[in-house]
């Protein structure tokens, strides 16, 4: 495109173009964005992505250590792409009869995209039974990322975990930004007496110690609860704090926006009340809620993994990262099975991203801030 | 500014009763009061449940009185320093908190001091050397610092203190001193201790003031009373600490308001995992046994905690910048 014309299309773009063509320059966010879109699909389509079910387990494959996938296959006829793992077996030392697993070099199990493997219920109602990777003969087993304590695949468990972990994330912002929006456009908007007060509450909410307070709100439900009860009840606590933020870059928007000029000249040309808030001040300020909410999702992801980890959150049938991590609680199972902390490696990796994105949008939705 | 501190020091009266009835409340929060899972333990291990004595129980804790009349008991005997009875322990609450809640506050001033030592050169370096090399590596250490959970790198930290060096990282002291009285080698042991949660638990708070500093360095580097000190002849150095510093340090103190808390969160989970002497792992057991009174307790000091902290960060502020005190 040449210059004139990348000009002329620039004075004519939209508010949403010229938000995505300042995001894109920033190379970090737009990593961001990817990972953020792969971490999210994974977890959609977990049944799929994953290579086995996450609750099937082996007695006698306990704490089986990762295997490496080796690409190429050395045959009579050379190399060849062949993806592969060397199988591993148990042996027991003839002396101290320590159990521990050793790579036996002569038996090779052949891996393959889009394996047939066990059959699985796709979101619960569509049956299917093709797996991104699995073994090419589905009796054998594969564990790219190690076994549990029970010999259940770490890798499938960190897939299906990443279910509650992201949707915790997504559902305790929207939870947070209703309270928020709520509370800072209230305050916003009135202004004395009750921006005064919403004030005061947010306050006394941001200077309380958040784990404390979510740890005792967790203690008080009953741990017989059914797994989406207890799901939903996290998520509110975990809301039931978070909202300050967002209340607090709504209201300090509203009423920066209150003043502009363009507000003023909307308002002398005789617009309506509905029509300054929504056809005028509302544009200009969900991109800032945007990036605010992508921030928060990251916080929301943390708190539910501490909450987790500690054993007050999601219960044991239940998988989350949180969850998983518990099993990795005490020096022991670290020493002996350091790849259970795994999924705090996906915990960390979903935050950067999540936090990479939504810096990118603040920068883009905000060109004047630097 | 004695009439500034005044007037904080009595807006936060209804600020720690609000801390005090909505701790309470929380502890009453679940279902079933002590006694009753007490009769459920005794119903379990095969002894008879005499229901005479479990009223005796009940009207013994004043748990048979209402709500209001128990939360006025609670909170008479916590001003008078009697934090109740912990059921579990079988003690007074104040035995079991004093030297926690002490270790727990060393660790959080310690590690806010920590973050700020190394928050502030940082984030000078970083705003002055923009676009550095040492920028962009901070930058990226910071956003890694933001990302891992403090409990995570704790985690990390065992596993290779145990795979490589062979030793336990967790604890505040040497085998020898755990229940030892205190005395100087005790705190020298304590200090070598220390270091390992403080840093820990310092990284993301360190990592955000490292961008919170850098940024407000940079609006002030570029104001024209910077270019009149250096037209002057003020040496970089010192134009640098004495006039862009100054003002960028400003929210520096504002921070301690919610660093603090952050800190004081953090060091409950961090301690569970490290298992340090601290008031995380009393805390997450009395929540587990329903041990209201020590849960409370832990509860009410560690909100008071944060609350006195963001008191003295605008204290702090208000001596730094006549603009507030005069508001």
């Amino acid at each position: 495109m040449s210059m004139a014309a990348t000009r002329d299309t620039l004075a004519t773009a939209s508010q949403a173009r010229l938000t995505w063509l300042r995001f894109r320059r920033h190379r970090l966010a737009m990593v961001g964005l990817t990972v953020t879109i792969l971490l999210y699909a994974i977890a959609l389509f977990a049944e799929f992505v994953a290579p086995f079910n996450p609750d099937d387990s082996n007695a006698r494959l306990v704490f089986h250590p990762p295997q490496t996938i080796h690409f190429l296959d050395r045959t009579p006829d050379g190399l060849r792409f062949h993806p592969y793992v060397n199988a591993f077996l148990l042996k027991r030392d003839p002396v101290t009869l320590a159990a521990a697993y050793v790579p036996d070099a002569n038996r090779k199990v052949y891996l393959r995209f889009f394996a047939s493997g066990e059959p699985y219920l796709m979101w619960g109602f569509i049956p299917g039974r093709i797996h991104l990777v699995g073994p090419e003969h589905k009796e054998d087993t594969v564990f790219l990322l190690g076994a549990d304590r029970q010999g259940r695949d770490v890798l499938s468990r960190i897939i299906f975990g990443s279910r509650a972990s992201l949707s915790i994330g997504l559902l305790g912002v929207s939870i947070s930004l209703l309270l928020g929006i709520t509370f800072g456009g209230l305050s916003g908007y009135y202004g004395g007496r009750t921006d005064w007060a919403v004030q005061r509450v947010i306050e006394f909410i941001l200077s309380l110690p958040t784990i404390p307070i979510w740890l005792a709100l967790a203690a008080v439900l009953p741990k017989d609860w059914p797994p989406m009860a207890t799901y939903f009840t996290i998520t509110l606590i975990i809301s039931l704090i978070g909202w300050t933020e967002l209340a607090r870059v709504v209201r300090g928007r509203f009423l920066s926006l209150r003043s502009e000029s363009f507000v003023t000249a909307a308002w002398l040309d005789g617009c309506s009340q509905p029509r300054i808030i929504f056809r005028h001040m509302l544009p200009s300020l969900t991109s800032h809620i945007i990036a605010a909410v992508t921030l928060a999702i990251p916080q929301m992801i943390l708190a539910e993994t501490a909450l987790s980890f500690l054993g007050l959150g999601l219960q044991p049938p239940a998988i989350s990262w949180g969850a998983l991590l518990k099993e990795a609680q005490n020096v022991q199972s670290i020493a002996q099975a350091p790849w259970l902390l795994l999924p705090g490696a996906a915990v960390a990796i979903t935050v950067l991203a999540l936090n990479f994105l939504g810096d990118g949008l603040r920068d883009a939705a905000d060109p004047h801030a630097h | 500014m004695g009439r500034f501190i005044f007037r904080r020091l009595l807006g936060m009266g209804p600020f720690l009763l609000l801390v005090s009835i909505s701790v309470f409340m929380l502890i009453k929060l679940t279902p079933g009061d002590f006694v009753q899972n007490y009769a459920a333990a005794l119903a379990a291990s095969g002894e008879t449940v005499d229901d005479a004595m479990l009223a005796a129980m009940r009207q013994r804790y004043g748990l048979d009185q209402p709500l209001i009349v128990q939360y006025w008991d609670w909170i008479s005997g916590v001003v008078r320093g009697d934090f109740g009875y912990s059921f579990q322990w079988q003690q007074p609450v104040v035995n079991l908190i004093g030297e926690r809640m002490g270790l727990t506050l060393v660790l959080s001033v310690s590690t806010l001091l920590f973050t700020w030592a190394v928050a502030l050169p940082i984030g000078v370096y970083s705003a002055v050397r923009r676009y550095s090399f040492g920028d962009y590596f901070f930058t990226l250490l910071g956003f890694i610092g933001l990302a891992v959970p403090g409990f995570l790198l704790g985690l990390v930290l065992m596993y290779v203190g145990v795979s490589v060096f062979h030793s336990d990282v967790g604890g505040l002291f040497s085998p020898p001193f755990i229940d030892a009285p205190w005395s100087l080698a005790r705190v020298r042991d304590l200090m070598a201790h220390l270091w390992i949660p403080m840093v820990i638990l310092g990284t993301s708070g360190a990592a955000s003031l490292i961008r919170i500093m850098r940024a407000n360095l940079l609006d002030q580097l570029h104001q024209p009373y910077v270019d009149t000190a250096r037209a002057k002849g003020l040496s970089e150095f010192t134009l640098l600490v004495r006039y862009p510093i100054r003002v960028a340090l400003n929210p520096f103190v504002s921070t301690i308001g919610w660093v603090l808390p952050n800190l004081v969160s953090g060091s409950v989970i961090l301690s569970i995992v490290l298992n340090l002497p601290t008031a995380g792992p009393l805390l997450l057991q009395a929540l587990l046994g329903q041990d209201q009174y020590l849960a409370g307790a832990f509860l009410l000091l560690m909100c008071t905690l944060t609350v006195v902290g963001t008191l003295l960060s605008d204290i702090l502020l208000a001596l730094l910048d006549p603009r507030i005190r005069f508001q």
